[in-house]
């Protein structure tokens, strides 16, 4: 209580605080100390957003390794080690780099469980980061969480606030099965929020209602959860109330919830920074379509970026991401809506 | 400023997560007398609403923030002076109002929070104000310290008021032991230790009231007065089905339902209060501590303690709140206690100092002396 | 002949490493009769000829020490100790099939056998290795990780990185290279460029030796000097395992890219059970009474199998949403 932390502090203390609890947790993953082998310091990143930092001098080198630049075995060696005795939280820099090592997550870790008739057990952490805003072009400012949610047997954490990501960490590091946890890079620095020192796990499948309101239902995630909370602040302004659904979890998602905010509302808007082909809001949208029909007062609509790569120009990419503009007008449009 | 003429109303600070408040109904119109005590205007902040009163008779002279408008802590909602102040002078002090810094720059605003040591468990909590005969509350089963945003700053104007997290609950230790009465009234012990004056006033809340009762028990000549607020430990009944579920809840759809039990007005359950609940419910071995009070205390959905023979010859000033309209612990339960002062309050259910905080605050400030 | 260490090996583990060689070689033979006459869905790997590189390799193993298979993992499986009538229930498809009917021919597996899964993915299986081999370091168990891995795995980037990453940490694992001279239908001597697999070792900073896959002997004599070293702490080893599969790639592969004659060679001239038992009865450690007994047991016990998976239930619809998650 009343302890105000960022996004990044919230998710180092989780890493510290599930590493003293349980000697099986180890980390791996390209830099998260930094310094390996080097002449200069040891640990001298933390990770590449220094979100490990100070982990390896707690805990020492054989529990927070730095790795070559290998993912399929980075990844290979967390999922093979979580069904051999150990809970490895494996950092993936960029969920943009999934495509050399995706193989270890789709067809690996995903399916023991299935494969082998429930009789593995694979409790792996995936970190990654996600999202655009850092102008760091095409091949760094993915979301991509869409494909692996559509994977069966894996879990997406998709968190917006440094309460939530400390609480889901938890989670995920005491869960049994694969869970990749995605973490909007710009969230980082520019979120801090309430976070209690103790350990505490936010179940999955569990969204939070951000914000209650009458008129509309926002559901959002990640960072668009900050946009759509700027457009529900402007929207209420003009007399109308939004409700800001944030599901926490994409993989469970908490269908219950979102539909009983849309049965009080009667309108939905989908916010998702992923592409917009077969993107959550498309999901989402599919579902109230599926669920909800009655209710509807007029057709969902979904707030994504355009379906382009994303740009490098800080205009360009500017105009990629959903604003708080786009998702206000959205919400009129659902509201001023007239059969 | 221009003194004690002209009043500023402004936006509280209910708990110490509250950052502004909106406005959602005035009941006193511009121009229109207001005696002290009036309720001038209701206020929700994200966790609950209230209504806001004077502070000192006079006119409204203005009504600052319309119904709707949404104001920082410390932000001036309405002013109140005599009829011989000019509306010059009104002006003057609308636009010259500055908010003051009620929450600093990174949020984390109040007093600091501090920790007491009972038998070997940390205690947490934190006072408001400063000097007097201090005054220590203790929340009920599953709260914490925040049970009493409407209530500490406002008792703490003369006075220091603590506020602890029992064993078990929000940033104490979750050690209960075999969660019996001792271990929480030993807690109740340390902050009164840790107020470091000859007596303290005690108000407790819920379990909170058996916690300060036994404290009281325990160490008499320390306790200078005791408030119980719908406590557990006189009478046999409390609704068990509560309990069990607020032990189990875990999700929102399960806690919500069981929050609205506590008050006699269940709109003013918000999501962010039923979000409170299950934060304090997710820390490591909450849930555990809480079970394990239940099944000592509540087993089988009856109360295994009854304190009420030795709380009437306790020979302390002893006074019993009650919410009409509760629907955990019945009110009958407060007739048990010989020469206690009882206060039904009408319109409220189990959580009166958050229903009718104001009357509450009266009756504690006043019987606190 | 050299007396090697397996040559040394008591009479009682000489006959366990020959039943299991006749185990495997037996179930694969029924298999393809199964196959053959329609009674198995799907489409299977067998690996029949390749014997004595599964047993030589895990006769060094015990339950604690991890294998990762490949698409042709029956005989790792039955060499790591999986339940023999487990495996044919689930090649049927039965819900008292190893893995429930869920994972098939290619992904027989059984954790607590240390049995990491056959893997329907070349390459897949490298990078899951060095996880084991992680765990038994981190927790300092003693125990080793072994990756079956076929010429054509050889050759694919994830197999590349594991070695690399394995050296880098002195990983306990063992990378088995089991060169059949075939990735599906295209020939090792054209896609591994540096001729032997065996030559890449020294450029991942590991020790490398080449074995014949038809003797028993010097399979299992590199194998058990790439374990120990493993065990104590010296890191990862390469072996190149050469011979050939009396089978196609899969069953109803044509294998017309074989020379004529290949096969039958292979059958008559370079069969590991036959070379086995000439070199035990001929070193007098065996007698072929003894060899013959375990054959008729092995054989009864197969058509025991076999009639057992033919009756074997069949799962429910339930099933289809079982086992996903172990919560969701």
């Amino acid at each position: 209580m009343a302890r105000v932390i960022s996004m990044r502090k919230a998710i180092n203390e989780a890493l510290f605080q599930v590493m003293e609890e349980d000697p099986t947790v180890i980390l791996l993953g390209e830099d998260i100390a930094g310094g390996e082998g080097s002449p200069g310091d040891d640990d001298a990143w933390g990770g590449d957003m220094g979100i490990t930092k100070g982990l390896q001098p707690r805990f020492g080198k054989e529990r927070v390794m730095d790795t070559p630049i290998s993912e399929s075995a980075i990844i290979g060696t967390a999922v093979g080690a979580a069904t051999s005795g150990l809970r490895p939280v494996a950092e993936l820099m960029f969920v943009d780099f999934m495509g050399v090592c995706f193989d270890q997550i789709m067809n690996q870790a995903a399916k023991f469980r299935y494969m082998f008739g429930g009789k593995a057990r694979t409790p792996v952490v995936i970190r990654t980061q996600i999202g655009a805003g850092y102008n760091a072009a095409a091949q760094h400012s993915q979301c991509l969480y869409p494909v692996f949610a559509h994977i069966p047997g894996i879990k997406c954490v998709v968190p917006s606030s440094a309460y939530d990501a400390k609480g889901l960490l938890i989670q995920a590091v005491r869960d049994d099965d694969p869970v990749i946890f995605f973490e909007h890079k710009v969230l980082y620095d520019e979120v801090r929020d309430d976070v209690p020192e103790e350990m505490y796990a936010v179940p999955f499948g569990e969204a939070n209602i951000v914000r209650e309101g009458s008129d509309c239902t926002i559901v959002a995630i990640a960072r668009m959860v900050h946009k759509a909370g700027e457009a529900a602040e402007a929207l209420a302004g003009e007399g109308v109330e939004c409700e800001i659904v944030d599901p926490r979890t994409i993989s469970p998602l908490d269908e219950d919830a979102i539909l009983e905010s849309v049965e009080q509302t009667g309108r939905l808007v989908v916010v998702d920074e992923a592409y917009p082909r077969c993107n959550m809001a498309a999901d989402i949208a599919a579902l109230a379509a599926r669920e909800a029909f009655g209710a509807l007062r007029a057709p969902v609509r979904t707030v994504s970026p355009p379906h382009t790569p994303v740009p490098f120009a800080p205009e360009l990419e500017a105009a990629f991401i959903p604003s708080a503009g786009k998702i206000a007008d959205a919400v009129r449009r659902t509201v001023g809506y007239a059969a | 400023m221009t003194g004690g003429r002209i009043l500023a109303v402004t936006v509280p600070k209910w708990g110490m997560a509250m950052e502004e408040g909106t406005v959602t109904a005035w009941h006193v119109e511009e121009g229109a007398p207001v005696a002290e005590g009036d309720e001038v205007l209701d206020v929700e902040s994200t966790k609950i609403a209230n209504a806001i009163e004077a502070r000192a008779g006079g006119v409204l002279r203005r009504r600052v923030a319309a119904v709707g408008a949404t104001l920082p802590v410390g932000g001036l909602l309405a002013v109140i002076a005599g009829e011989d102040v000019s509306d010059e002078e009104i002006d003057g002090f609308v636009s010259g109002f500055a908010v003051e810094a009620a929450a600093d720059d990174a949020g984390e605003s109040g007093p600091a929070l501090r920790f007491a040591d009972a038998g070997g468990r940390r205690i947490r909590h934190v006072a408001h104000g400063e000097g007097g005969e201090p005054l220590v509350l203790v929340h009920g089963f599953g709260g914490d310290m925040n049970a009493w945003m409407f209530n500490q700053a406002a008792l703490a104007a003369d006075r220091a008021v603590h506020a602890l997290d029992l064993p078990g609950h929000g940033g104490s230790s979750k050690d209960v032991g075999d969660g019996g009465l001792d271990v929480l009234a030993s807690a109740v012990g340390a902050v009164m230790d840790a107020a470091d004056a000859a007596r303290c006033h005690l108000a407790g809340h819920s379990l909170g009231g058996a916690a300060a009762l036994q404290a009281a028990l325990d160490r008499p000549e320390r306790a200078a007065s005791l408030t119980l607020i719908a406590p557990v430990g006189l009478g046999p009944e409390i609704d068990g089905g509560y309990i069990a579920g607020f032990v189990a809840a875990r999700r929102r759809k399960e806690m919500k339902p069981l929050a609205e039990r506590l008050f006699a007005d269940p709109s003013l359950v918000t999501r962010a209060f039923v979000e409170g609940l299950l934060r304090s419910k997710r820390i490591d071995g909450v849930d555990a501590a809480l079970a394990a009070i239940a099944s000592r205390l509540f087993a089988d959905g009856r109360q295994t303690l009854d304190l009420a023979a030795r709380a009437s010859g306790l020979g302390l000033p002893v006074q019993v709140l009650w919410g009409a309209a509760d629907a955990i612990v019945p009110a009958a339960h407060a007739r048990r206690l010989e020469g206690a002062t009882v206060r039904i309050l009408e319109g409220a259910g189990h959580m009166p100092m958050m229903e009718k905080a104001s009357e509450a605050n009266r009756l504690i400030a006043a019987f606190a002396r | 002949m050299t007396a090697g260490r397996g040559m040394q090996l008591s009479r009682e583990r000489l006959l366990e490493a020959y039943r299991s060689m006749r185990t495997i070689r037996d179930f694969e033979e029924r298999v393809h009769e199964e196959f053959e006459a329609g009674n198995l869905p799907g489409f299977v790997h067998l690996y029949a000829g390749e014997e004595a590189s599964a047993v030589g390799v895990c006769s060094h193993l015990d339950d604690g020490d991890r294998i990762c298979s490949t698409h042709r993992g029956h005989g790792h499986s039955i060499a790591k100790g999986c339940d023999v009538e487990g495996m044919w229930k689930e090649l049927h498809g039965s819900s008292e099939g190893l893995c429930g009917g869920k994972g098939g021919s290619m992904h027989v597996a059984d954790l607590s056998k240390g049995m990491m899964g056959a893997n329907g993915i070349v390459g897949g299986g490298p990078p899951l290795a060095l996880g084991a081999a992680m765990a038994a370091k981190t927790l300092k168990t003693g125990k080793v990780a072994v990756t079956f891995t076929g010429d054509g795995g050889s050759n694919q980037g994830t197999t590349f990185e594991s070695m690399n990453f394995a050296s880098v940490f002195r990983l306990p694992v063992l990378f088995v290279f089991e060169n059949n001279g075939y990735a599906e239908a295209t020939s090792s001597s054209w896609s591994v460029a540096c001729g032997d697999i065996v030559n890449r070792a020294p450029a991942f900073g590991m020790p490398g030796t080449q074995v014949d896959g038809f003797d028993f002997f010097s399979v299992h004599d590199a194998a058990g000097e790439a374990v120990e070293r493993a065990r104590s702490g010296g890191g990862p080893t390469l072996i190149e395992v050469r011979f050939g599969r009396f089978y196609g790639h899969h069953e109803g592969d044509n294998q017309s890219y074989r020379a004529a004659g290949e096969v039958d060679a292979l059958r008559r001239d370079r069969d590991c059970l036959k070379i086995f038992r000439r070199r035990v009865t001929e070193a007098g450690l065996l007698d072929d009474a003894g060899l013959d007994a375990v054959d008729a047991d092995v054989a009864g016990l197969m058509d025991r199998c076999v009639e057992a998976a033919r009756a074997a239930p069949r799962p429910t619809p339930d099933q289809l949403t079982a086992d996903v998650y172990v919560s969701y």
